[in-house]
């Protein structure tokens, strides 16, 4: 058995990490609103977005713009948005699964794969993996902003446009609900075709000044967009995760204080009536 | 009852305004733009300049945009905005000082990516000034 003086050490240092689980569930609550706020408020823009892009590739323009062509896909490009920091549970982690497996699925397909890494987390761990690292971008806060995005998202649309990829796909954690964040794949590039809106059959917009112009500002701000909507959720996901890991960091902690008190009470108890068992017997013995 | 038309100004950070209007006036990169309702379908880009609505009960309500795109379909307007503000909300000395900060920037002559940077933020500070401009006159 221990003794006492091993066992109270080990209480008192499982209460200093308590004490640090427990502000930093308390930091990520108070974060969560005001990121789950942020995320809503991106919603419109994508949305809209998202509703334009459909009338687009319904319309019947003369011109074709490269990203709505579809092509045969020889190397793809994922753009992984991942936290910053860690101790989010299992977060990162399901979403590194996700693409593995995405990656595989190519591979078997016969395209290669590249990356473009947003979030630290990430980096940290595909640079262990030999897959090509194009483009990365690191540090964005709690507050990402679209300027911050643009530079990593713009690799990739030149690759595509270049013809280093054929396929665009976005990966990140999708808000479900406090307690589910779920990785999503989604294709971005080239734009893939809505359902049918009550439009009429034939029609196109007019274009000012020109389709070609247009569409790539458009369809630019489109990737942009899904990128940022991604980064944003990504973020409420991320305080979400803490949250509920931090929690039951904390209710752990305080179990294992509770088993080791018990056992640090026997062993006391124990070493009391050692003692006085020695007393008594050596007085019996004078 | 006159006929309306739908229009959404959205931008990356929310929503802006939504809600019928009996025209709309939008700075399309082509010069300003009023539309009516049932125009036909219109897809352009935005310079920085401002937005103005009109409710259907009468008025007008002015939003800044700092560029962005615009599409319309026969009754429905989305602006597409890439930095958009409610017009009140802007600051008029942040504005004057952007504006000094670019003309001296252009007076520098630094590299062409600086002028050409120094250049659009002088044409968006001119154009947020304006609409302060407008703002200041309608309160009388």
């Amino acid at each position: 058995m221990p003794g006492t003086k091993e066992i109270r050490a080990k209480i008192a240092s499982i209460k200093k990490i308590q004490k640090i689980t427990k502000a930093m569930q308390m930091v990520a609550t108070s974060k969560m609103r005001r990121t789950q706020e942020r995320m809503r408020a991106a919603r419109p823009y994508a949305e809209k977005m998202r509703s334009v892009i459909g009338n687009l590739t319904e319309a019947n323009p003369d011109y074709r713009h490269a990203f709505l062509e579809e092509r045969a896909p020889k190397a793809v490009g994922l753009i992984v948005v991942s936290t910053d920091r860690g101790f989010a549970g299992g977060l990162n982690v399901n979403l590194f699964k996700q693409v593995l497996h995405t990656v595989r699925d190519w591979q078997q397909r016969g395209a290669e794969a590249s990356l473009c890494l947003i979030g630290a987390k990430g980096v940290g761990f595909f640079r262990r993996l030999r897959l090509p690292i194009v483009a990365q971008q690191t540090h964005l806060g709690d507050r990402p902003h679209v300027n911050d995005l643009i530079g990593s998202v713009k690799v990739m649309l030149d690759a595509y446009h270049e013809g280093r990829i054929d396929r665009l796909l976005l990966l990140h954690n999708r808000f479900v609900s406090t307690m589910s964040q779920k990785p999503e794949v989604k294709q971005l590039l080239p734009v893939p075709a809505s359902e049918r809106s009550g439009l009429p059959e034939h029609w196109d917009y007019i274009y000012e000044p020109e389709a070609s112009a247009i569409l790539d500002g458009l369809l630019m701000r489109f990737i942009e967009s899904q990128v940022y909507q991604a980064a944003v959720e990504n973020v409420a996901c991320e305080m979400v995760a803490r949250m509920v890991a931090m929690k039951s960091a904390t209710d752990n902690a305080g179990g294992l204080i509770e088993d080791l008190q018990l056992v640090y009470n026997k062993a006391r108890q124990a070493a009391i009536t050692k003692e006085l068992a020695e007393i008594v017997s050596g007085a019996a013995a004078v | 009852m006159t006929d309306t038309i739908q229009v959404d100004i959205v931008s990356a950070e929310g929503e802006i305004f939504s809600g019928p209007a009996r025209m709309v006036f939008v700075p399309a990169s082509q010069g300003e733009i009023g539309i009516l309702p049932r125009h036909a379908p219109l897809l352009t880009m935005l310079k920085p300049g401002e937005v103005r609505v009109q409710p259907p009960e009468g008025g007008e309500q002015p939003f800044y945009v700092g560029g962005g795109a615009l599409e319309v379909q026969p009754h429905r307007v989305t602006v597409l905005a890439d930095t958009a503000l409610r017009a009140r909300d802007i600051d008029e000395a942040a504005a004057q000082a952007a504006k000094q900060r670019a003309e001296e920037t252009l007076r520098s002559k630094s590299d062409k990516i600086d002028q050409a940077k120094a250049l659009a933020e002088l044409e968006r500070a001119v154009a947020l000034l304006k609409v302060v401009e407008r703002l200041r006159k309608i309160r009388g």
